[in-house]
């Protein structure tokens, strides 16, 4: 039973991280009709926004400090950060500390200005081409971004912590009655969860409460129909592109602690984001939503040993198990519309 | 000839020269000049297209001429290599029975893969082929250590049976006695030219692969696949059922892959489970793409630029910069070299990247697509001096596009 939970739980954060990213992936499928092989890359992007806010928040300079010396016996110089020198050591460090969620702030403006350059000056001209040509000129386009940022960060991963409030584990068991020690799971993973539960919340409601959500609902359903009453969907649009792009971004901004962030880790996501994307059923955001949690946590029962002995190497394929299973009885996937993507 | 039209034949005896030209034309530079770099004249390089070349070829077939984009066909590639290993393993360091061998596995494998996969079209099928790689990948790398050697990389130790293994063989792979590695070389003037018995194995081969290629895109059965690139829905309302000719045309890819794998194999007698990353996948795409899908020369050329930049351009130091740019003062020069720096050396990705993006914005047919407009560029102008008899692109049927949706 502690298994079973513990297993739950350590599939959360993983299933937030693809579900956040098969979110944006199907808002941009449902919308523009664009399958977007760079959506891993904008994911990449976000994280190295947490990176460079760290790098800012590091920005020094060095200073003598009278009450040090070195082994020599002279004045020792030390890295004074700047934001320490204005705000005073406590509120400074503090700053510093919490530089990934600090991060949030600058990732968000990035990254829909990154969507929109990216659906006017790219996307917008393959509308009419088929489908693997976006697949085709999404995946230089991620290529491309890769190796940008691999030239300004480097290829190896860059740890970047979360504030040292969350450093620790929260000991879920004693909680439910379980002996001490027996599910423990990290403050960031938890926050990591929360922090994805409103960022969907967030999307699903703009899209549900809203006027601009609706119409951007009946763009989905029948474009020509709304272009015909004289709205202006192409812009609505390239909106939501943005807003895709944002929240692949923040997924990656809030990612960070738990993996370090390296040029390629898009790629890696994106391929499974995609397999995800598939299964929840193509154009669908609550099978997107659903698939990704749900692949989640079955990839961490899968590395249980108890499974793990019964059938070996489970761990390894699962996910990719399952899609061709859901691919071959269900093509519409999960939740997939009728008419979306058919053969 | 050989079963081809004249201007085919014609086609066929061009590619057979150049291939076996290669070691020679590749080298234009002479030895110890500053550009000397740029030779591609070494028999690692060489056999790399011949190889890479093979494995083109056969997604063409299935990508250019039937419309399906698989994003998994670097698992024939492993599957080849690992084969011909075991080979080596079991048998000895005779490539013959491990290449045949590869062949007949891959096909097995890619009947199986493409039984499944070839249920769907569309992203579906790219998603799903991808997804069988990548299980091959992970199982590589784990489960199947016993088989694949796992991280390590499948290598002969000196304790495997070997039993076909003589006192005099050589302890390379060899081909009947025509050991891989070894070649002659020969100076003329300046010129250092490597003639490398692996290469012109790999040349023959890959001949005989861009023959076999050339006759099924001339064939009925070529035609059928057009068919089905062009509009399958049509082709099931005339009452035939594609599904056999998607088959046949997956596995001979698969073939082609496993074949390039266990060439692989056959020069450098080691296999990895990296060599079935979808990464490797996507190479061969990229490749295809950029030198023309669906057509015959394309691929070959496409695989051949990539394996040229991969190898030259990223050798492409500042060094070299600074001396390329030397005549230019000297803040111009810092200047110019420090715009091109990300490009070149370990950038040429980037490079990359961004070309194989314009190649799909503008030129959807590759570079053979561009040398095509540039010639008819020259042709046009003719046939306007000669009379408003020239090409109307509007009564011009409308090209399909390359890929079925």
């Amino acid at each position: 039973m502690d298994a079973i939970l513990l297993q739950i739980l350590n599939g959360l954060d993983k299933g937030s991280a693809y579900a956040l990213i098969a979110l944006g992936l199907t808002l941009i499928f449902g919308t523009l009709g664009v399958v977007n092989f760079a959506h891993g890359a904008l994911f990449m992007i976000g994280a190295f926004c947490a990176v460079t806010m760290q790098r800012i928040l590091g920005l020094s300079f060095s200073q003598v400090d009278p009450t040090k010396t070195d082994f020599l016996g002279n004045p020792l110089k030390v890295q004074v950060p700047y934001v320490e020198s204005w705000f005073g050591p406590e509120v400074g460090g503090a700053i510093i500390d919490w530089s990934v969620p600090i991060a949030i702030v600058m990732a968000i403006p990035v990254m829909i200005a990154l969507g929109f350059a990216m659906e006017r000056g790219l996307i917008k001209h393959f509308y009419k081409r088929p489908h693997a040509d976006q697949i085709l000129v999404t995946f230089g386009l991620a290529i491309v971004l890769q190796e940008i940022v691999k030239y300004f960060f480097g290829a190896n991963p860059i740890q970047t912590g979360a504030p040292d409030m969350f450093a620790g584990s929260f000991d879920f068991g004693v909680l439910m009655g379980f002996d001490p020690n027996v599910i423990i799971y990290p403050y960031w993973r938890m926050v990591y969860f929360l922090f994805a539960l409103v960022i969907i919340g967030g999307v699903f409601a703009f899209l549900q409460f809203t006027t601009f959500g609706m119409v951007v609902r009946a763009g989905m359903a029948d474009r020509e129909t709304v272009g015909l009453l004289g709205i202006d969907i192409d812009r609505r649009f390239t909106i939501m592109f943005g807003l895709a792009a944002a929240v692949a971004g923040l997924a990656g901004v809030m990612y960070t602690p738990i993996l370090s962030p390296n040029y390629h880790m898009g790629m890696d996501f994106l391929v499974l984001s995609f397999v995800v994307v598939v299964v929840g059923g193509m154009g669908s955001l609550p099978g997107a939503v659903l698939a990704g949690f749900l692949l989640g946590i079955l990839q961490s029962f899968a590395s249980m040993n108890e499974i793990k002995s019964i059938i070996p190497g489970i761990d390894q394929v699962i996910i990719y198990l399952i899609a061709i299973v859901i691919l071959l009885t269900r093509p519409r996937g999960l939740m997939g519309r009728k008419g979306v993507m058919e053969d | 000839m050989f079963g081809l039209s004249s201007k085919d034949t014609r086609f066929l005896l061009i590619v057979v020269f150049l291939t076996l030209a290669t070691p020679i034309l590749l080298q234009p530079f002479p030895e110890g000049s500053s550009l000397a770099q740029f030779n591609a004249g070494y028999p690692d390089l060489m056999q790399k297209f011949a190889i890479f070349g093979i494995f083109a070829i056969g997604f063409n077939i299935l990508f250019g001429l039937t419309g399906y984009l698989s994003f998994g066909h670097a698992a024939f590639l492993g599957v080849g290599s690992y084969t011909v290993v075991w080979m080596y393993k079991l048998l000895g360091y005779n490539v013959l029975p491990g290449l045949v061998l590869a062949v007949i596995v891959s096909a097995l494998f890619a009947l199986l893969i493409g039984f499944i996969s070839l249920r769907r079209s569309g992203i579906y099928f790219s998603i799903l082929t991808l997804a069988f790689a990548q299980m091959s990948y992970n199982l590589a790398y784990s489960v199947l250590t016993p088989i694949t050697n796992g991280e390590t990389g499948l290598q002969v130790y000196s304790n495997d049976p070997q039993i076909l293994m003589g006192e005099n063989s050589p302890t390379s792979p060899h081909l009947f006695g025509i050991v891989m590695r070894e070649s002659t070389q020969f100076e003329v003037g300046g010129w250092l030219f490597t003639l490398n018995n692996g290469y012109y194995f790999c040349a023959v081969i890959a001949i005989l692969a861009f023959y076999l290629s050339l006759r099924i895109f001339r064939s009925p059965f070529g035609m059928m696949l057009r068919a089905i690139k062009t509009n399958q829905t049509r082709m099931n309302y005339t009452g035939l059922n594609s599904r056999p000719y998607t088959l046949a045309a997956f596995v001979i890819s698969g073939m082609y892959a496993g074949l390039a794998g266990g060439l692989l194999a056959a020069m450098d007698p080691l296999a990895g489970a990296e060599r079935m990353q979808w990464t490797a996948s996507g190479e061969v795409v990229l490749m295809t793409i950029l030198g023309g899908a669906g057509t015959l020369m394309g691929p070959v050329l496409g695989a051949g630029f990539i394996k040229y930049f991969e190898n030259i351009f990223s050798k492409i130091n500042d060094g070299v910069l600074h001396a390329w740019f030397a005549f230019l003062p000297d803040g111009l020069e810092d200047l110019v070299v420090a715009l091109i720096h990300p490009f070149v050396g370990k950038g040429w990705h980037l490079t990359l990247g961004i070309l194989f993006m314009l190649v799909v914005i503008f030129l959807p047919g590759g570079l053979v697509e561009g040398g095509q407009r540039i010639a008819r560029l020259f042709r046009s102008k003719k046939t306007k001096t000669a009379g408003p008899g020239g090409r109307n692109r509007d009564h011009q049927p409308k090209p399909a596009p390359h890929v079925a949706e």
